[in-house]
């Protein structure tokens, strides 16, 4: 390992490369086929890796715009991709800063007041957060197909209950910001107890300011994990209009009305983005994952 | 107000924090309330809870410290705790799309209804008359005394002549919902109701209530409340639709385990959940150490070219994703067939055999998960101290060998609780099994909707979603079952957990 021949290293560093490039081929086919299906003309139309007869129809229609043929033929966007992509994001959004503000104020709690039964409440969550709440599904219907009766707002098919629910992923991420601010030193919390601050006022003003990094990890993982939600929002979501991406992108792929091309566009169009932000935000988010997992 | 003044000043504005607890206090107890009073008596308790357990923490100073935790668990115990116990209540209902409704609501329907009787049909119009409406039956030469048409309501009828600012037949079609809750009298006291868009008629009610329990049919039959069934029957036994939510008590876990028709399918979908489950792990972990291993060799150029691009299919959607393997693989047109065939010549039926199917589920949950293992691995590989695999490279040990005796065992231990995260991740991964199958193919001579690649969560969601008989109850009683594997899993990973912090603070130390 450490004493190398010149010539095993070359042939290794071959291998190791062939390997790498074989496999990264492989992995990244689908990804070469979405994109080159998204120019082909037809929504069933074989052809080439790179298409013979380009086509932008695919493209305007995913941006929601009427695309007239060569032969004068006006084709209409099957569905309202940009309303979907518009629900996702504002749900995301939403529920992502009501899940940041909960979980950053009882991580606080959690790392520095004492409060009788603590640990237990905190083995509570760590046992309760294994519990997708897509077992719950069931409940969540029935519960909000009667909270419809109360108000239309309330009940199923409302972007409300759907960030209502969302707001139940806070588990998780109260262990990973819990963990960041065990590892700030308690002398900054002493500091600012002696000079009269509260325990708010030391979280407003000196927690709050060093959690930022972290904060925006989790921002950014809530976020990502609620726009990919399909489960919940399939079951409380009904109408096409109010529908998120993740439900409404399956309607492309119906047995009776396959648009393969339609798709394609619609996929890179809105994956794009997200597919973007996350590779940003991975490098701080696994060191956050494998830390706070560990930590007890 | 003489509490004020034992609130230490250091407080901030206690004046202003006690009203807007006041505020909010009020308002939750009147939602509280307004739930209790249209017949919502579960989550009228629940927001009192909410209510009581606000004030008293915000209200009082010695919940200071719960205050900043009150928001998580309250969300926590309403969105995660309650939806759970009340899933195990249904699985001991009898909830399903025949016993919707509560038992009020059923007795309401079934009073409802009523039977035109087509010799008294009428035409009628609506006249406008000032701020309300007048019903004009031409043929009867009646018009009935003014009705806002909004509610409820009941008029009489009296001889008029034809009434002037008549509706025209759209803009009283409008009106339908106010007209079908409207009852007119005729001068000889006959009850005549709206009995179609165009007619009034006298209606005969199919049943009356006649007692607590009973409810009588038009032709004289007495209909009992069965409440062990949800249903009224008849003298003979009969049941009549629709029914009522009650307790079955253990009658769907029964059901499980006794009907051969959901017996044998639950049994292979259990088995199948788990052989998923683990090989998904397994194979995520074992593609994405062998990666993490080539990146981690020191003589590898271009390393963080290879790493992004290997991580690419976490960063993409999932649903996305997932979405276009279900093209790709596509038996008549998808490219992998195309490929498939141009090299072999050959068209699997991805989707159609059961084998094939799961193969195929595999394949793809490995692509969508082994840049995850990879990512974690690459954190783990660098804590291994590299003293140790020289040493044993200079004992003349392969580098498989140094791998499997040195490098392994050091990773494993830190890396369990992720890979049991990952298992009980898998065991639940509804996402992909929905979107790529659906479940299917069909698992042949079963009575409920079962699949060859059904995972317990997907086979629920299937029983309570996805087919007209919406059997909630039984996806309840089902839940029941996985919870319970779940909870083992969660207290494994709990254990695995803290000997892994145990091994840390022990090492520190």
């Amino acid at each position: 390992m450490i004493v190398e021949r010149p010539r095993d290293l070359l042939v290794k560093k071959i291998l190791a490369h062939g390997f790498m490039l074989i496999f990264l081929a492989l992995i990244l086919f689908p990804f070469f086929m979405v994109l080159s299906i998204s120019f082909r003309e037809g929504n069933f139309s074989v052809g080439s890796i790179i298409p013979e007869n380009p086509t932008l129809e695919h493209w305007y229609l995913a941006f929601g715009l009427d695309y007239t043929r060569p032969d004068g033929t006006v084709v209409e966007p099957p569905y309202p991709v940009m309303l979907w992509m518009w629900n996702s994001v504002k749900i995301g959004l939403i529920a992502g800063l009501g899940v940041l503000a909960i979980a950053t104020i009882s991580a606080y709690a959690f790392s520095r007041i004492r409060i009788k039964g603590k640990s237990a409440m905190l083995d509570g969550l760590f046992l309760i957060q294994m519990f997708p709440t897509t077992l719950a599904l069931v409940a969540i219907y029935a519960i909000f197909d009667a909270l419809g009766e109360v108000h239309p707002m309330l009940g199923l098919n409302s972007h409300v209950a759907l960030i209502l629910i969302y707001l139940s992923g806070v588990t998780l991420h109260i262990w990973t910001i819990k963990g960041y601010f065990d590892n700030i030193d308690t002398a900054l919390d002493k500091a600012a107890a002696i000079d009269g601050a509260t325990p708010w006022q030391t979280f407003r003003h000196i927690f709050l300011p060093l959690a930022v990094p972290i904060m925006s990890v989790v921002f950014v993982l809530a976020f990502i994990g609620f726009i990919n939600d399909y489960p919940i929002a399939s079951v409380l979501i009904r109408s096409e209009d109010q529908m998120t991406l993740a439900v409404g992108s399956r309607l492309y792929l119906n047995e009776f009305k396959y648009l393969w091309g339609d798709f394609a566009a619609a996929a890179i169009l809105s994956g794009l983005p997200i597919t973007v932000v996350f590779l940003i935000a991975q490098r701080y988010l696994v060191s956050g994952l494998s830390d706070g997992a560990v930590k007890g | 107000m003489s509490a004020i003044s034992d609130i230490p000043q250091r407080d901030g504005i206690p004046l202003l924090r006690l009203a807007l607890v006041g505020i909010i206090s009020v308002a939750l107890l009147f939602g509280s309330f307004f739930l209790y009073q249209i017949a919502q008596p579960i989550y009228g308790v629940i927001l009192l809870t909410l209510a009581t357990g606000f004030v008293i923490i915000f209200g009082l100073n010695q919940y200071y410290g719960a205050r900043f935790i009150f928001p998580g668990i309250a969300a926590v115990l309403i969105f995660i705790a309650f939806p759970v116990v009340y899933t195990i209540y249904i699985g001991f209902t009898n909830y399903s799309s025949f016993n919707l409704l509560t038992y009020e609501r059923t007795v309401e329907v079934l009073t409802s209804r009523g039977s035109v009787d087509p010799t008294t049909e009428q035409p009628f119009s609506v006249a406008r008359d000032g701020e309300g409406y007048r019903i004009w039956l031409p043929e009867a030469g009646l018009l009935s005394d003014p009705v806002a048409l909004d509610d409820i309501a009941e008029a009489a009828l009296s001889p008029a002549g034809v009434p002037p600012d008549l509706l025209e037949r759209r803009e009283a079609v409008q009106l339908r919902t106010g007209l079908q809750a409207l009852t007119l009298v005729t001068p000889d006291g006959t009850i005549i109701q709206n009995a179609g868009l165009r007619t009034f008629a006298s209606v005969t009610p199919d049943y009356v209530q006649s007692g607590p329990n009973t409810l009588t049919r038009f032709d004289g039959t007495k209909l009992i409340a069965d409440h062990t069934t949800g249903f009224f029957i008849d003298e003979s036994g009969e049941q009549v639709p629709p029914g009522w939510r009650v307790n079955v008590g253990w009658a769907n876990f029964e059901r499980i385990f006794q009907s051969d028709g959901i017996r044998g399918p639950m049994v292979s979908i259990f088995v199948w959940t788990f052989v998923f489950a683990i090989a998904s792990v397994v194979l995520t972990f074992a593609v994405g150490l062998a990666l993490a291993v080539i990146l981690q060799w020191p003589h590898l150029r271009f390393k963080a070219v290879y790493r992004i691009l290997l991580i690419l299919p976490y960063a993409v959607p999932a649903f996305i994703s997932i979405l276009v393997f279900k093209g790709l693989f596509n038996q008549n047109f998808g490219e992998i067939n195309l490929i498939l065939e141009a090299l072999f010549g050959i068209r699997p039926n991805w989707f159609t055999d059961g084998n094939l199917a799961r193969a195929m589920v595999l394949i793809v949950n490995t692509w969508l998960g082994y840049p995850y293992m990879m990512l974690l691995a690459m954190g783990f590989l660098q804590g291994v101290p590299e003293d140790h695999k020289k040493a044993a490279a200079l004992e003349g040990a392969s580098a498989v060998r140094v791998f499997f005796t040195i490098t392994l065992p050091q990773i494993i231990p830190p890396f369990l609780p992720l890979l049991i995260a990952s298992f009980a991740f898998n065991f639940n991964n509804m996402v992909l099994i929905f979107l790529l199958t659906r479940g299917l193919p069909d698992i042949p001579g079963t009575v409920i909707p079962a699949g060859e690649t059904d995972i317990l969560a997907s086979f629920t969601y299937r029983l309570a979603f996805d087919n007209a008989g919406q059997q909630f109850g039984l996806a309840g009683a089902i839940t029941l079952l996985i919870f319970l594997v779940v909870a083992a899993i969660s207290y494994a990973n709990f254990v695995a957990m803290r000997r892994a912090a145990q091994r840390r603070s022990g090492r520190a130390t």
